[in-house]
């Protein structure tokens, strides 16, 4: 890939002046006749599209690329709707500081939530449409033609008429004078030539050659680099720690006291700090949680699966609680899932340059506006002296959504102005002051008429919320609706199966432990608790899973879709391969269908081959099916980490886990066979890099039930002496 | 390796083929010498514990993981990096095959793997599935691990 250039500052400035805030994104009126610029001096057409002279197309991407293919998804975009040559493209982030100079014309930055595609979709093509029109007018205006004479193809203009063409670099300066259209009419997806085609990455040459600058890898000259360990357990502060014992060690030049409760060791390589960082006597005031516990956790959370503890109510029809009571039978069962850190593969790291009348950041993150609000708050500089430029992420999966290793890092090179400070994590700090994915436990009631018709559902989960500690303003009169993921009665997560009579809620206990967003999020163990209940509820009365279902989804059409498509691809009505067992899961999330459907075999009831897993995805569009492809796949990998090896235990308020050794991933002798059904529906937009994930692991669990009868409600099953064969 | 009164000493270290003297203690893991001494920064670091294969590099030969490798133990051998995996200004098969499979996701992870690989190759160059199986077992958190198969094997018949 193309490195990403540094924006002109000064160019910005200029468009900054007749951006009206909230006007259509992306689209600035010249002012006063001047044209903002890249840095190369080449014209913006608008903010999106920036063409230089040799018809180089240089298409602007704010949302963040961690593997998920978005930045090369958006391009295709972008291109779509400007008829540009794709051999041409290439992209570059605006920063969040030029955005916020110019009125954010690029929109959200924000990057989770499987919204890189959906969330943006519709101004960037317009983006796009809006750039070709003004290039063809610019043609026009040249040769004195209407431009309805005239077209664009392949970043060729032709004249219809007389045959006569230019090229986009050649009107691209005047192109950037006019003032944008302001109706522009997008394409049918049925249209797309370069949009829904498994087009290569545009990132993926410097990826094979370690060419690929990370946050890790970036570098200024005179620069120094940081160790950083914070308070084992959250909520402690630091005490003292005696830097006299280390000031001699090699390369040390200064000990930092980084906000209450951290202490980072500055030296000229990363390797000295860290030595010295492990040698520095620390004192901490490990705080009211350092005696919490998973136990003293579960324990509480326990409390809150009991009926008469308050609870928020999600999702309710009819009377569960009566019908469960003069029901002829009643199947009942617990579920729990633990913490779980994202553990991408790059750990945090910042480069911070406080100059004492400017600040630069450069890092990965997921949320260049979130980053760029954290450093000028940490930095006491006014905004507009402050940016932050986003590098490659070497994994995000949540994590990098949060900005804390962003305030560390500006807070020491505060300390340190003039000297450009990289402060990066060691594995084993990563894996201890993480956001994890939220602890959580469900009971489950289900009840049957005499016929075995299900009556009634009732879901009692109790657990830690996300929103409560990370986005209180989203919580709506004290609940958290994202506890509600693949639940809700509609929207972009609801339940694909009607009930007569249903009752899901929430009792919230927030333990020390910080929540944060994991890929897929609550999907993760709010499918685990439906679909293996359904499977549950299925044998109490003697049926098939999937006819189970199937009863129950007539009002889901979308829902009922994908999980026939996987019932039919892995052959759900002929018989398995001998010694062969399957299983079923579906859900929705993040405005997308899916289902997944494993195979695996069990040896001694405690080693498990998944051999195969089907996959069908409906997301409503596709921008490029070989990287939905790779993102289905990748759930699998994720999800069934998390389920085998993963499960972060609290002791004496810390997390256990401190690196790989402890909390395990999938290797490739793991990895089952992935056949992808990409179904997509059209009139929606869905979400791609999560949803499917929430099928992962009760898929494998509802297989490993059918293999030896045995149910397994706990995560992961490393503890419970189950392993991959 | 000579030690001079500061316990630091010049390792002589042979890294894609360039003779180069390293000043560095002796006990620093190879990896940082090569990230931070040296200046490649395609040898990533994952975990510092031997776990996760982002570092992966080749002494003489053989794919090591160069966090659990002491400077003092690479003196003197040859060291290949995925700086120095192509040659004569030729992609490596391995990179080609990568590159056409479009393997990596966020990538971080992929140099070591493919360093992993190409040491696999040498050594087997049909390697099975379960011959993969057993010699590549690096961690990839985004799952590319079907695409690293094929492209394993189109390198294998290339």
């Amino acid at each position: 890939m193309n490195q990403h250039v540094m924006l002109n500052r000064r160019a910005f400035v200029i468009g900054t002046a007749a951006a009206g805030a909230g006007l259509a994104l992306g689209f600035n009126l010249p002012f006063g006749g001047a044209v903002a610029r890249a840095a190369d001096g080449s014209p913006e057409v608008n903010a999106w599209v920036v063409i230089r002279p040799d018809d180089t197309v240089v298409i602007r991407i704010a949302r963040s690329e961690m593997g998920q293919g978005s930045l090369t998804g958006l391009a295709q975009l972008v291109a779509e709707e400007l008829e540009c040559d794709w051999s041409k493209v290439t992209t570059e982030y605006p920063t969040p500081g030029q955005s916020a100079a110019r009125g954010r014309p690029w929109g959200d930055f924000s990057t989770g939530g499987s919204r890189g595609i959906r969330g943006s979709q519709d101004y960037v093509r317009k983006g796009g449409a809006t750039a070709r029109l003004m290039l063809i007018q610019a043609a026009a205006n040249e040769w004195k033609v209407p431009a309805s004479e005239c077209s664009a193809a392949s970043s060729v203009i032709t004249h219809l008429p007389t045959g006569r063409t230019t090229t986009y670099g050649k009107v691209a300066e005047a192109a950037a004078k006019l003032s944008p259209p302001t109706d522009v009419k997008l394409k049918a997806s049925k249209d797309w030539k370069i949009a829904g085609k498994s087009l290569k990455r545009l990132d993926t040459a410097d990826k094979t050659t370690g060419a690929m600058m990370y946050g890790i890898d970036f570098k200024l000259p005179g620069m120094l680099n940081a160790a950083i360990k914070d308070c084992p357990v959250f909520g402690g502060k630091l005490k003292s720690f005696d830097e006299a014992k280390i000031a001699s060690m090699k390369g040390v030049k200064k000990v930092v006291r980084v906000g209450d409760s951290a202490v980072a060791v500055v030296a000229d390589t990363w390797w000295h700090a860290k030595t010295a960082l492990d040698a520095l006597p620390v004192e901490w005031d490990e705080g009211p949680n350092a005696k919490t516990s998973s136990e003293t956790i579960s324990k509480w959370l326990a409390e809150g699966l009991e009926p008469s503890q308050a609870a928020f109510v999600g999702n309710q029809n009819g009377n569960a609680m009566a019908e469960i009571a003069r029901a002829a039978k009643v199947v009942e069962a617990v579920y729990n899932y633990p913490y779980q850190n994202q553990a991408t593969m790059e750990p945090m790291n910042a480069t911070a340059l406080h100059t004492g009348d400017k600040l630069d950041v450069w890092c990965g993150t997921q949320n260049g506006e979130a980053a760029f609000a954290t450093a000028v708050q940490a930095s006491g500089l006014p905004p507009d002296k402050c940016d932050v430029h986003k590098l490659l992420l070497g994994g995000g999966f949540g994590r990098r959504g949060q900005s804390d290793y962003v305030r560390q890092a500006v807070l020491i090179a505060k300390e340190m102005q003039g000297t450009p400070i990289k402060l990066l994590w060691s594995r084993e700090e990563d894996m201890q002051h993480g956001f994890y994915h939220p602890v959580t436990q469900c009971r489950m009631v289900g009840a049957f008429d005499a016929d075995n018709n299900l009556t009634a559902l009732r879901m009692r989960i109790s657990g830690q919320s996300i929103l409560a500690r990370l986005r209180p303003e989203a919580m709506i009169n004290g609940m958290d609706p994202a506890t509600f993921q693949g639940l809700a009665p509609s929207g972009e997560a609801a339940i694909g199966y009607s009930i007569p009579n249903l009752l899901i809620e929430h009792s919230m206990r927030n333990p020390h432990v910080p929540p944060g967003f994991w890929r897929g999020v609550n999907i993760n163990p709010n499918t685990i608790y439906l679909e293996s209940f359904m499977d549950e509820l299925a044998h109490a009365v003697g049926q098939d899973p999937l006819a189970f279902r199937r009863k129950l989804m007539a009002g889901h059409p979308k829902h009922f879709a994908v999980l026939n498509a996987v019932a039919e691809r892995i052959g759900w009505d002929k018989p398995a391969p001998q010694g062969v067992y399957r299983g079923l899961a579906q859900v929705m999330g993040y405005g997308s269908y899916v289902a997944g459907a494993a195979e695996i075999s069990v040896t001694d009831g405690s080693k498990i081959k998944v051999h195969r897993i089907v996959a069908a995805t409906d997301p409503g569009h596709v921008v490029n099916p070989a990287q939905v492809e790779r993102q289905v796949a990748g759930s699998f990998v994720y999800g069934l980490s998390a389920l085998f090896y993963g499960g972060c235990t609290v002791k004496d308020g810390r997390i256990e886990q401190t690196n790989f050794d402890t909390y395990n991933s999938m290797r490739i002798s793991e990895m089952p066979k992935v056949e992808t059904v990409l179904m997509p529906s059209g009139g929606f937009w869905g979400g791609v890099g999560e949803p499917t994930i929430g099928v992962a692991a009760p898929a494998v669990l509802n297989a490993y039930f059918a293999a030896t009868g045995k149910r397994i409600r706990s995560v992961p099953l490393r503890q419970q002496n189950i392993s991959f064969a | 390796m000579e030690l001079d009164q500061k316990g630091t000493a010049m390792a002589n270290l042979t890294i894609n083929g360039k003779k180069i003297q390293v000043d560095v203690e002796p006990d620093t893991p190879l990896l940082w010498a090569i990230r931070e001494n040296i200046g490649l920064t395609g040898t990533k670091y994952g975990c510092g514990i031997a776990q996760c294969g982002a570092c992966t590099v080749h002494v003489d030969g053989v794919a090591m993981r160069s966090c659990g490798v002491l400077v003092s133990e690479a003196d003197g051998k040859e060291i290949t990096t995925i700086e120095g995996l192509a040659a004569g200004g030729k992609l490596h098969k391995v990179q080609q095959a990568w590159i056409e499979h479009d393997v990596p996701q966020c990538g971080y992870c992929q140099t070591g793997m493919i360093m992993a690989v190409a040491a696999l190759l040498k050594d087997n160059p049909k390697p099975t599935d379960e011959d993969i199986d057993g010699a590549i077992t690096n961690i990839c958190r985004c799952g590319t691990f079907a695409q690293a198969r094929e492209a394993i094997h189109a390198a294998a018949n290339a």
